[in-house]
């Protein structure tokens, strides 16, 4: 069994306003220095592990975690005991 | 923590156990004579969520058994997940008003949403497609943080929950005080439309038939929800946040749809859902309804989460479940039902002739009493009541007078009040038109929606000036039913019932439990007089906190009127310039809890403006009459802020103007909160035929077009002021609040 | 004429969408549930708003994974009229057959209100009742609706006339205050705004009955051709 992570993040240049919330209430809570503020998605999947997983989890992500027209993806995969 | 199987039943009674899940001595007790011995740890948690007040209403059974509950038209009166009323034509309408405040306290965002969940349950689950939902909320100051956040995640929590699930959010109200600073209140209604065959009953009904179980799976999440409810909120509720229910509006949404469907099926005998006390509550009171006994086996119970006791999957509050009864060796029916919406129902038990509750886990009886003690025989209090000093000192006051310089200024600080100001902000972001019947959203006197395929129209609404029921707890109980129905009877529609939602501090201290008494005498009242029967409601007790400050005596009222013809649904701005403007009811200085006295004092005190119910139920109906002569082309009921703010708020919508002539004192001709005066405005031609039918009404002044709202008392100008100006100041003021940042 | 409302899981204008069809169009109508669907039957697919799936992962994704979506596909290649309306242009676009994505509105909350529509193309399928530059009255009401697609994409939008609808005033942030859009054929248009929501004045607006009598129109047109 493998356990992957997949991060789901805004293509850069696509507006984040969810980000900019957060980036302003740091702000308003007077933590200097933050410049920007992207929000993303994180999901855990246990999945079977098999030669083609890197693949599959592509193929995954491709078809339906992200939407490719906004969205970033990348992931890890680790071995779970 | 010891595993809950290991502690024995001497040591819950030693160590005094039970009371931390909510039971006095006395309760613990009561259920070991009833049991003939000591209760396991399961056992003791039925009977400590059983017999809690949410469960069993036992400090305020004396009271609601005040209130009318019958009537020509009352199909089904309390007792069931809803009331009912006929409106004619086979088809009836369904109505229930529940709070969630120590949830939305704690966790706003679910406590809310769960809320609404919550009542849409109670009504579909009696077979009736529910068709709008309203809140009725209450907030502390706006500049505090704290209420901040409550206020945006209670609203975005209702917005989340009832937008997806499809029902339109389409009015209530919200208000705001320094009461509600540690407690807010969030009350949901919630609205549904039923043929009468259709009808449904929670029970349990038919030995040897199947108890089926559907929807979420049950986690540990809400346990000793209800509890949690009836005790008053400390530093420790906020630990208590595991507590607080996740809700799932998709899962709803099907449940709403599969449920509506298996109403059809003749292999249902009953089905109720799980709310308050979850699968205990549910099981015993279908069980007790029916006079029959119901076994379970915990084992087939679907699980979220691993190695759940018996005590956590009967006391979850998991949200989105229902409990079903059908018709032995026809399981396979129901479930195909279920099955197309992707809905799993799973038999969990049967209905059996011992009237004991029989729980049974990994092959041992891990609970068994009677059903009927568990269900209807809490104990019940009667809490002693006294008179409050504050009452006595106001009583004895001298009647209060605002002293006003510039009423132009004022009329505009009244119209920033956020109680009084515009909440755009708020129903915006509920979807208040899906179903396409939504004929007046949020912001009327009382939201309208048509029944679809009739030529009839539901008027309903919110109610509750807590201030008046702050100074004067009967009178202003009287005037919460009475304002709400006056709010009906403007939109055209004639009061059918209502719900009630009693929200009070803690009845186990005298004063509160005198002004819980005298709310509800002032209630019943009026509910006689103006022929509107209780039909369901809601007891929330214990709304204090941090310090123990109990909140304003809240009963909320819910109408629901019944407009006969759609050409009879009557707006509450004005439409036309040119149209003639009426007052009819006396104005006198009655600045008692009003806003006007807040603004300037800071606090509410004196006497509560006087109502004579006669009077108003005779007023209602010649306003009602004009309406249905087709007179009358806008109502609106003088409320909040008197005239001076019914104006304004009647020119905004349609960007007109007013032209209007008061005599007497300025002050009290504009912002004086006399009760039992309505607004109207009628074109010219009808004039004379509305004049001979209301007597009483005097013309105040035209609709003009020229932007302008305008009053002159005793020939001298007292204000002039462009009508967009006032918007500005209305519409403003919650985003501008909102938005500063504290 | 023949219209088939798809009901997914969580849809809620479903029957709003199908009242507008046979009650204020008085055209016929069927709910078809997304798991029992032959399409084959039906003039034109109305894909209704509400929350598919709950909307969660992303607002019509997984709608869009649904075995009838291939029946959807397919009725769009024969060129029949498929009109998705806030929740339904969601899941058309993540099934791909409109250009673009949606993101959350720009000021991050859910809204509800009626609407001033710039009809921008009045050719199409779905408009040729209505004028070019018409101004017209229909609410919106989601969370998600401030439409993205990457410059090149609206420019291309723009070179064939495939911007149906704009606000009048932007409330979500869309680019270029698109409100809906067709595909380049225009027999797919996908729109935030609720016409089936205007089609009684009783509710506050007719305006959004000339879409359905548009589609009706096109469909007795090219019939009567045929025929």
């Amino acid at each position: 069994m493998r356990k992957v992570k997949v991060y789901i993040t805004l293509k850069e240049g696509v507006l984040d306003p969810q980000g900019k919330a957060v980036q302003n209430s740091l702000e308003s809570l007077e933590f200097g220095g933050v410049k920007d503020v992207r929000v993303g998605k994180y999901m855990e999947l246990m999945v079977e592990n098999s030669e083609d997983i890197d693949a599959k989890i592509d193929q995954m992500c491709d078809k339906l975690l992200a939407n490719p027209v906004i969205e970033n993806y990348s992931y890890t995969i680790e071995e779970v005991v | 923590m010891p595993s809950m199987l290991e502690i024995s039943p001497e040591q819950i009674e030693q160590d005094r156990l039970y009371s931390e899940m909510g039971l006095s001595d006395d309760e613990f007790q009561s259920i070991k004579k009833i049991l003939g011995r000591r209760p396991n740890y399961t056992e003791t948690g039925l009977f400590s969520v059983m017999w809690s007040e949410h469960c069993s209403y036992k400090n305020s059974k004396p009271l609601l058994s005040k209130f009318p509950t019958e009537g020509p038209e009352v199909l089904q009166g309390p007792g069931e997940g809803a009331g009912i009323i006929d409106i004619g034509d086979e088809q009836a309408v369904v109505f229930k008003v529940e709070s969630h405040n120590h949830p939305s306290a704690v966790e706003p965002y679910q406590g809310a949403a769960t809320g609404v969940g919550g009542i849409l349950r109670d009504v579909f689950s009696m077979g009736a497609r529910p068709v709008a939902l309203l809140n009725s909320l209450r907030f502390g100051s706006l500049e505090r943080p704290r209420v901040k956040y409550l206020f945006e995640e209670v609203v975005r929590g209702i917005a989340g929950y009832g937008n997806c699930v499809g029902v339109p959010t389409v009015g209530g109200e919200v208000q705001f005080d320094d009461a509600y600073n540690g407690n807010p209140l969030v009350n949901a209604m919630c609205v549904g439309l039923i043929d009468h065959k259709d009808i449904q009953k929670g029970i349990a009904a038919g030995v040897g038939n199947t108890v089926m179980y559907v929807g979420a799976k049950t986690g540990r999440d809400g346990i000793h929800g209800a509890t949690f409810a009836s005790e008053e909120l400390s530093e420790a509720s906020e630990e208590k946040r595991p507590s607080v229910q996740v809700g799932d509006p998709f899962m709803e949404k099907l449940l709403i749809e599969a449920c509506l469907d298996v109403i059809h099926h003749d292999a249902l005998v009953g089905i109720q859902d799980m709310g308050a006390a979850g699968l205990t509550s549910s099981a015993s009171e279908m069980a007790s309804k029916a006079g029959t006994g119901m076994k379970m086996n915990l084992d087939l119970i679907p699980q979220r989460e691993e190695n759940m006791t018996a005590y956590e999957m009967m006391l979850s509050e998991s949200q989105e479940r229902m409990l079903l009864v059908v018709e032995k060796g026809r399981e396979e029916e129901i479930a195909n039902v279920f099955r197309k919406y992707n809905l799993e129902a799973v038999a969990v038990g049967e209905v059996t002739d011992n009237q004991r509750f029989t729980l049974e886990h990994k092959g041992e009886i891990v609970a068994d009493v009677p059903v009927d003690n568990l269900a209807e025989d809490a104990p019940v209090y009667h809490q002693p009541s006294r008179v409050p000093d504050y009452y006595k000192e106001f009583q004895t006051m001298d009647d209060y007078m605002p002293e006003i310089e510039d009423h132009k200024e004022t009329l505009h600080q009244l119209l920033k009040q956020p109680t009084i100001a515009s909440k755009q902000w708020v129903y915006d972001q509920y979807d208040s038109m899906v179903q396409a019947n939504t004929v007046f959203a949020p912001g009327s006197d009382a939201a309208v929606i048509r029944v679809r395929g009739t030529e009839k129209a539901l008027a309903m609404t919110t109610d509750c000036n807590s201030r008046y029921l702050y100074v004067d707890p009967e009178v202003g109980g009287q005037i919460a039913v009475a304002e709400a129905a006056r709010n009906i009877s403007c939109s055209g529609g004639r009061p059918l019932g209502i719900t009630d939602g009693l929200n009070f501090g803690s009845p186990e201290n005298p004063e509160i439990f005198w002004q819980m008494e005298k709310s509800v005498d002032g209630m019943s009242e009026a509910c006689r007089i103006l022929s509107t029967p209780v039909i369901s409601g809601n007891v929330s007790l214990y709304n204090e906190s941090f310090g123990g400050q109990a909140i304003y005596p809240t009963p909320i009222v819910g109408m629901v009127g019944l407009i006969e013809k759609l050409e009879h649904i009557t707006p509450s701005h004005f439409q036309e310039a040119g149209d003639l403007i009426y007052m009819i009811g006396e104005t006198k200085a009655e600045f008692g809890g009003s806003e006007l006295q807040g603004l300037l004092e800071g606090r509410h005190f004196g006497k509560a403006p006087a109502i004579d119910l006669n009077t108003e139920m005779i007023r209602q109906n010649q306003v009602r009459t004009a309406i249905q002569k087709g007179l009358v082309q806008s109502a609106h009921d003088l409320a909040e802020g008197g005239l001076g703010v019914a104006l304004a708020e009647s020119l905004f919508a349609n960007g007109l103007g007013c032209d209007v002539n008061v005599s007497g004192d300025a002050t009290t001709a504009l912002f004086s909160e006399s009760q039992t005066r309505f607004l109207l405005t009628v074109k010219p031609e009808n004039q004379d035929d509305f004049e001979t039918l209301i007597r009483g009404a005097k013309q105040i002044g035209t609709v003009t077009n020229d932007g302008t709202y305008r009053i002159v008392s005793e020939n001298e100008t007292v204000v002039e002021e462009e009508a967009a100006a006032l918007q500005t100041s209305w519409e403003g003021a919650i985003p501008c609040l909102v938005k500063s940042k504290a | 004429m023949k219209f088939a409302v798809v009901v997914f899981p969580g849809s809620n204008c479903d029957r709003d969408m199908y009242h507008a069809a046979k009650d204020a169009l008085g055209a016929e109508a069927d709910l078809v549930w997304y798991k029992e669907a032959d399409l084959s039957g039906y003039d034109a697919i109305l894909l209704p708003g509400g929350f598919s799936y709950g909307d969660y992962l992303r607002s019509g994704a997984i709608g869009a994974t649904s075995p009838v979506i291939e029946q959807i596909r397919k009725a769009a290649e024969e060129g029949k009229p498929v009109l998705g309306v806030c929740n339904g242009f969601q899941v058309l676009l993540e099934m791909g057959l409109l250009p673009g994505a949606m993101l959350k509105n720009e000021k991050l909350k859910f809204m509800c209100h009626f609407e001033n529509l710039v009809v921008e193309n009045a050719e199409t399928m779905f408009t040729n009742q209505y004028e070019a530059k018409e101004v017209i009255n229909i609410p919106i009401a989601h969370g998600e609706g401030n439409y993205y697609c990457d410059e090149a994409t609206y420019e291309t939008l723009q070179a064939k006339n495939q911007i149906a609808f704009t606000y009048e005033t932007n409330p979500n942030g869309s680019v270029g205050d698109i409100a809906g859009i067709t595909n380049e054929q225009g027999n797919v248009l996908g729109m935030m705004p609720h016409p089936e929501r205007a089609v009684e004045a009783l509710l506050g607006s007719e305006d959004g009955l000339r879409l359905f009598q548009s589609i009706l129109t096109h469909w007795r047109n090219t019939h009567a051709i045929n025929a």
